[in-house]
C-alpha cells in the first residue's frame, strides 16, 4: 500500500531489526530513521538503504513537512514518555516497544482489533508476546484460575534496561497475563542463561484447568493460535505436544496444561537465538501492518 | 557476647524446603527456629527453597504460605535474625518489602554467578529499607575464579555486606572452592565479607567450607541432618563440631545443635537427603542441586531415568530456575529412545 508511513525513532538493535523486517513489508514504507547519536551505525545503515535518516531526534522528525502515520519507538521507557505527547499533539499513531506503558498493552493475536484507534500501543514485554497468545487459546475454551510463564533468554540477549529493571518483567507480564490473556491470576519467571552457544528463546506456559475439561479442545485451540502467531513470527513454534496433568494436592488442586514453546529469531539484524527481541519487532511489524489495513478501509468507507 | 570467627547461617527451612518439596509446616518451623535459636545459630533462613514467590507450578507450591512461616519464625527467635532468599525474575521488590514487613532482617539476593547485574534494584530497596544484604552466585563453579570475582564486586558495589560462593551444583573440588574464595576477597577487599554456600553430592560440602574458612570466608551456610536440594547442605552441627575442633568460634553450642539435629529436625524430614546416583550425577555433571526432585518427577512420569536427565541437564548448562526443562528433557530422551 502506498501512503502509509512510518518513522522509526530508535537506530539500535532494535530499531535496524525493525527497519529490515518493515522494508521487507509492502504495506509500510519506512520514511525516516531517528537517533541521538552522529555516529550511529543504524543511522549508516538506514541511509545505506536509501532512508531519510537523522541523529537530531524527534524535533527534527517532527519538523519534516511530511509527517510519518505512525512511529515505531524502540528507544527507552523513559524517551518514550517524553516523545509521546509529541506524536500525539501531531497527530501520529505511536507503536511502542519500550516499557514505557503509555498506552493500552496490544498482543497482535489477541486484542489489537480492539485498539486500532488508541493514539499510542504497547507490546508488553517479550514474554508476553511470546506466552499471551497460549494463555488466550486455553481461556477462549475453558477457565483459567490461574497461569504461569517461565521465559528463558540467552544472557546476551538481555539488554542493559532489561537489566537493570528485571521486576518490569515479571510484575507487566503478569498483569498481561490476567488482562489480555484472559487467566484470573497470572505469574511471570523470566530466567537469564550465558550457554554459549546461545540457547533460543524458550517459554513454558502453565494453566490451571478444571478436572473435566475437554483436553482435546484445548490442544486445538493452542495448535490453532501458534499457527496464527507463526504468520508473523516464522520461528515461532511447539516444542512438544501440550502435555496435561491431572489435578493433584500438590497444586493447590489444580489440574494443569503446560505448553512448551521455542521462538527462533528471524535473523534480519538481530541473531537467531535472539527471538525474545524478535519476536517483539515482528509482533511490532504486525500491529503496524494492522493499522494501515485499518487506515485504508476507514478511508475507503 | 564472645566475638565469632565465622558467622553461621543455618538453612534448614530455606534450601531444606527442597528436600520435602516445600511442605513445611507452621509447627514444624517453630520447633526449628525455636532449637536453633537456643544453640546460639545467628541467622536462619526461612522461604520457599526457590526464594520469595518461589510457590508455583514450576518450583512446587509450599504448603503454607511463606509469609506466614517468616512471621512465625520471627516470633519464635530471641536472638536470630531471620533471613529470607530473593532471586530476581522469580521474585520481586515487593516480595522483599512483604518479607521485612514479617519482621525478617536480612535479605540474602541470588542470581546466576554471571547475572549479578539484575540483582541491584534488589539491593537498592534492601539497603533502604534497613535490611542486612547477602549477595548469592549460583552455580560458582561454571565459571573461572576472576570472572566470579568481577561479578561479586557488582554486588558489592550494589551494596550486598558479604557475598557468598553459591556451589548450587555440589561441584566444586577443594582448590576450586579455595581459589574462588581468594579471588573474592582479592578483588572486593574490604568492601564485603565473602562467604561458602555447599552441597553433599560429591561428600565435598564441609571440607570446602573449612578450606573457605581457612581462605578468609566469613560466613558460611549449614543445614541441619543437611536438608537440602540435592544431597543436601553442608550439616550446620558438622560444622559447629569441625570449626570447634579447630579453635575457630560459631557461637553455636555444640551440645545444643546436635540436640536440634537429632531430635527437632531428624524426625521432622519426611525425606532425608543421601549421595545417590541422582545426587552424585548432579555434582559430576554440574546441574542445580535443587532439579532432583524435579527430575524424579519427570522421569516417572515419561518413564526415563532421573540421573540421565540431570545428565542431560548438566551437559545443556540450564541454570537455577529452569525447572521446566527437565520436562522438555525427558521427553526429549523418550523421542530418543523411539528413534
Amino acid at each position: 500500500m502506498a501512503g502509509f508511513k512510518a518513522a522509526i525513532v530508535g537506530s539500535g538493535n532494535i530499531g535496524s531489526d525493525l527497519m529490515v523486517k518493515i522494508l521487507r513489508d509492502d504495506t509500510i514504507e519506512v520514511g525516516w530513521m531517528v537517533g541521538v547519536e552522529p555516529d550511529s551505525e543504524g543511522l549508516a545503515r538506514a541511509r545505506k538503504y536509501g532512508v531519510e535518516a537523522s541523529h537530531e531526534g524527534v524535533p527534527w522528525l517532527l519538523a519534516q513537512n511530511e509527517k510519518p502515520d505512525v512511529v515505531f519507538e524502540a528507544t527507552s521507557a523513559r524517551a518514550h514518555r517524553e516523545n509521546a505527547p509529541l506524536y500525539a499533539d501531531a497527530g501520529i499513531q505511536a507503536i511502542d516497544l519500550t516499557p514505557a506503558g503509555v498506552g493500552p498493552a496490544v498482543v497482535p493475536v489477541v486484542n489489537l482489533v480492539d485498539r486500532l484507534d488508541a493514539p499510542n500501543v504497547n507490546l508488553t514485554t517479550c514474554g508476553g508476546q511470546a506466552t499471551i497468545p497460549i494463555v488466550a487459546a486455553v481461556s477462549r475454551v475453558t477457565e483459567v484460575p490461574y497461569a504461569e510463564i517461565v521465559s528463558s533468554i540467552s544472557s546476551r540477549s538481555a539488554g542493559p534496561g532489561t537489566r537493570a529493571n528485571i521486576d518490569e518483567f515479571t510484575k507487566t507480564t503478569a498483569r498481561a497475563i490476567e488482562r489480555i490473556g484472559g487467566a484470573a491470576r497470572g505469574k511471570a519467571i523470566i530466567i537469564l542463561n550465558p550457554a554459549e552457544p546461545p540457547l533460543i528463546m524458550r517459554n513454558t506456559v502453565y494453566c490451571a484447568v478444571d478436572d473435566g475439561v475437554d483436553r482435546h479442545t484445548v490442544k486445538r485451540s493452542i495448535e490453532d493460535m501458534v499457527t496464527r502467531v507463526n504468520e508473523y513470527v516464522p520461528g515461532y513454534r511447539l516444542k512438544a505436544d501440550p502435555q496435561f496433568d491431572d489435578p493433584s494436592p500438590a497444586w493447590n488442586g489444580y489440574g494443569r496444561v503446560a505448553v512448551f514453546l521455542e521462538v527462533e529469531g528471524n535473523g534480519d539484524y538481530l541473531p537467531p537465538y535472539a527471538g525474545n527481541l524478535d519476536i517483539m519487532t515482528a509482533a511490532a511489524v504486525r500491529v503496524g501492518t494492522e493499522l494501515a489495513a485499518h487506515k485504508l478501509e476507514t478511508i475507503v468507507k | 557476647m564472645t566475638p565469632v570467627d565465622i558467622r553461621i547461617t543455618d538453612t534448614t527451612l530455606r534450601d531444606g524446603s527442597h528436600a520435602v518439596a516445600h511442605q513445611f509446616t507452621r509447627d514444624q518451623v517453630r520447633a526449628t527456629v525455636k532449637a536453633l535459636d537456643t544453640a546460639g545459630v545467628p541467622v536462619i533462613e526461612v522461604t520457599h527453597g526457590d526464594g520469595l514467590g518461589g510457590s508455583s507450578f514450576n518450583y512446587g507450591y509450599s504448603l503454607v504460605d511463606e509469609l506466614e512461616l517468616i512471621a512465625a519464625a520471627v516470633e519464635e527467635s530471641r536472638q536470630a535474625t531471620i533471613a529470607c532468599l530473593l532471586i530476581p525474575g522469580v521474585g520481586t521488590v515487593d516480595d522483599m518489602r512483604a518479607a521485612a514487613d514479617a519482621g525478617a532482617g536480612i535479605i540474602r539476593i541470588a542470581t546466576h554467578c554471571t547475572e549479578a547485574d539484575i540483582s541491584l534494584q534488589h539491593f537498592g530497596l534492601a539497603r533502604k529499607l534497613g535490611l542486612g544484604t547477602v549477595g548469592f552466585l549460583m552455580l560458582a563453579h561454571s565459571i573461572p575464579a576472576e570472572q566470579l570475582a568481577e561479578q561479586a564486586s557488582i554486588m558489592a558495589d550494589a551494596g550486598a555486606q558479604c557475598i557468598y560462593v553459591v556451589d548450587s551444583a555440589g561441584a566444586l573440588l577443594l582448590d576450586d572452592a579455595r581459589e574462588r574464595v581468594e579471588a573474592l576477597l582479592t578483588r572486593i577487599g574490604d568492601r564485603a565479607e565473602v562467604g561458602y554456600h555447599g552441597h553433599n553430592n560429591l561428600a565435598l560440602g564441609v571440607a570446602n567450607s573449612v578450606v573457605a574458612a581457612q581462605a578468609g570466608a566469613k560466613q558460611i551456610d549449614g543445614s541441619t541432618r543437611a536438608l537440602g536440594a540435592g544431597a543436601g547442605n553442608s550439616p550446620t552441627e558438622v560444622l559447629v563440631a569441625v570449626f570447634e575442633r579447630m579453635g575457630i568460634a560459631t557461637g553455636i553450642d555444640l551440645e545444643q545443635i546436635l540436640e536440634a539435629a537429632e531430635e527437632v529436625v531428624c524426625p521432622m524430614a519426611s525425606r532425608q537427603p543421601t549421595m545417590d546416583r541422582d545426587a552424585i550425577m548432579l555434582g559430576f555433571t554440574g546441574a542445580y542441586s535443587s532439579f532432583l526432585l524435579h527430575a524424579k518427577r519427570a522421569g516417572d512420569r515419561y518413564g526415563v531415568p532421573a540421573h540421565q536427565i540431570l545428565a542431560e541437564a548438566g551437559r545443556r548448562r540450564y541454570v537455577g530456575g529452569q525447572e521446566d526443562m527437565l520436562i522438555d528433557v525427558a521427553m526429549d530422551l523418550v523421542d530418543r529412545r523411539k528413534a
